[in-house]
């Protein structure tokens, strides 16, 4: 199908894309997400502001022990190796598994993160690791811990006047330990559970588990799901009340793998 | 809009509605057909081009984002030689059957020479899963692009 009529629009500045924002448009970054929205006439904006070209978009920064990925840093440039050292090597494995090469050239990690489409790969990485998301609005910037940027399905943390600027990510000791599971029957395809668990020396374990039409499950410590995946991943799933039994047995797969993976 | 890229080499200027698709571009406005439109929501791989030097969806791209980019059709590798070993792999290996999927396989398929020297039978199978075959079973389109892969690997040595 072809989209609805609208305005496009192409920002110089951040000023000029928050104005865009304050008359209404739609941001867009890799367009890998809202294109097929637009296509599907599943989004219906009369204006598109396209934030690809603001200065300092796309890009990895290093400063002190803090890394500064740029909202518009690509899927691709991510699994290339564009975030240094053992951080970089894990979230190189996420992204090389997001949909596939031609959209991960387009697609951007903070594009996804701000759909907050509950299948997306960084909704249920980013939670896991202990860092923020600068979000940038009419005031000034603002950080929101990653664990609480995703409040539901399409639903975030920014209000309706602010752009995601970076995601700040803390550098990880080599000795980092890491496990990502998810289910795609065919490589590329929207992920049916996901789940992670970061296990970083001298801090409680974290573990998301995502994919799951809601917002993802944060565990601040999952220390009892790393000692004891199976039945611990049996008795979370448990609590979240899902009605359907596959979907909850993919989800207790799903984190146990991850929780085994990161032994 | 006014719209000014460069396609297959050529700077082009065109007036376009921002809604339409590079895909929707190249064939309507610039009668370039090679490129085909299957999903025209990302899934398929059938209009997959190269837009500044990577390959991407043209269905995903609308007339805005193309604005200064350097688009590459397949008719654009008409002298590219890794291009050529492609096609002359999938003939030899019956890669295709009705070629709907074929210009964005290939234009894939280079992409997996140029930047997996090394790539393996699964590797390639699953860097094909964003594109769609449905007369070929994948076996010959495989093994076209493995050809490739170890004749450069070969001639490297």
């Amino acid at each position: 199908m072809k989209p609805a009529a609208f305005t496009y629009a192409r920002p110089a500045d951040w000023n000029a894309a928050l104005a865009l924002l304050g008359e209404g448009a739609r941001p867009v970054a890799g367009g890998q997400s809202l294109g097929p929205m637009l296509n599907l006439r599943l989004a219906l904006p009369e204006a598109v502001a396209d934030l690809r070209h603001l200065p300092g978009y796309a890009g990895v920064e290093l400063a002190g022990e803090v890394v500064r990925i740029g909202a518009g840093t690509t899927h691709a440039a991510i699994e290339d190796g564009a975030v240094p050292g053992r951080l970089g090597e894990i979230l190189a494995s996420v992204a090389r598994r997001i949909a596939y090469r031609p959209v991960r050239n387009r697609g951007t990690i903070g594009g996804s993160f701000a759909h907050a489409d509950p299948a997306a790969d960084w909704v249920a990485v980013l939670p896991a690791f202990p860092g923020h998301a600068v979000l940038l609005g009419p005031q000034g910037e603002r950080r929101v811990p990653l664990a609480g940027f995703v409040l539901g399905v399409f639903e975030t943390a920014l209000r309706a006047d602010e752009l995601l600027r970076a995601i700040e990510l803390p550098v990880l000791p080599q000795a980092t330990r890491w496990g990502h599971w998810k289910f795609c029957r065919k490589p590329g395809e929207f992920s049916k559970a996901t789940a992670c668990l970061l296990a970083v020396p001298g801090a409680a374990p974290r573990a998301v588990l995502a994919a799951l039409d809601a917002a993802p499950l944060v565990l601040a410590d999952a220390a009892a799901l790393r000692a004891a995946p199976a039945a611990e991943a049996a008795r979370l799933v448990a609590t979240l009340g899902l009605e359907d039994p596959w979907r909850a047995s993919l989800a207790r797969v799903a984190l146990r793998h991850a929780a085994e993976a990161a032994a | 809009m006014k719209l000014s890229l460069t396609v297959n080499g050529q700077a082009t200027t065109l007036e376009a509605e921002p809604r339409t698709h590079l895909a929707d571009l190249l064939r309507g406005e610039l009668l370039l057909t090679g490129t085909h439109i299957g999903c025209e929501h990302g899934v398929c791989g059938a209009c997959t081009v190269e837009v500044d030097g990577a390959p991407a969806r043209s269905c995903l791209l609308h007339a805005g984002a193309c604005a200064g980019a350097s688009v590459r059709s397949i008719e654009g590798f008409a002298e590219d030689p890794v291009m050529a070993a492609l096609r002359e792999g999938f003939s030899a290996e019956h890669a295709l059957q009705c070629g709907y999927c074929t210009p964005g396989m290939l234009v894939v398929a280079r992409d997996i020479v140029l930047r997996l020297p090394h790539a393996d039978e699964a590797r390639v199978r699953e860097e094909l899963a964003g594109n769609l075959c449905r007369c070929t079973g994948y076996r010959g389109i495989v093994r076209a692009i493995l050809g490739v892969l170890a004749a450069r690997r070969g001639a490297a040595t």
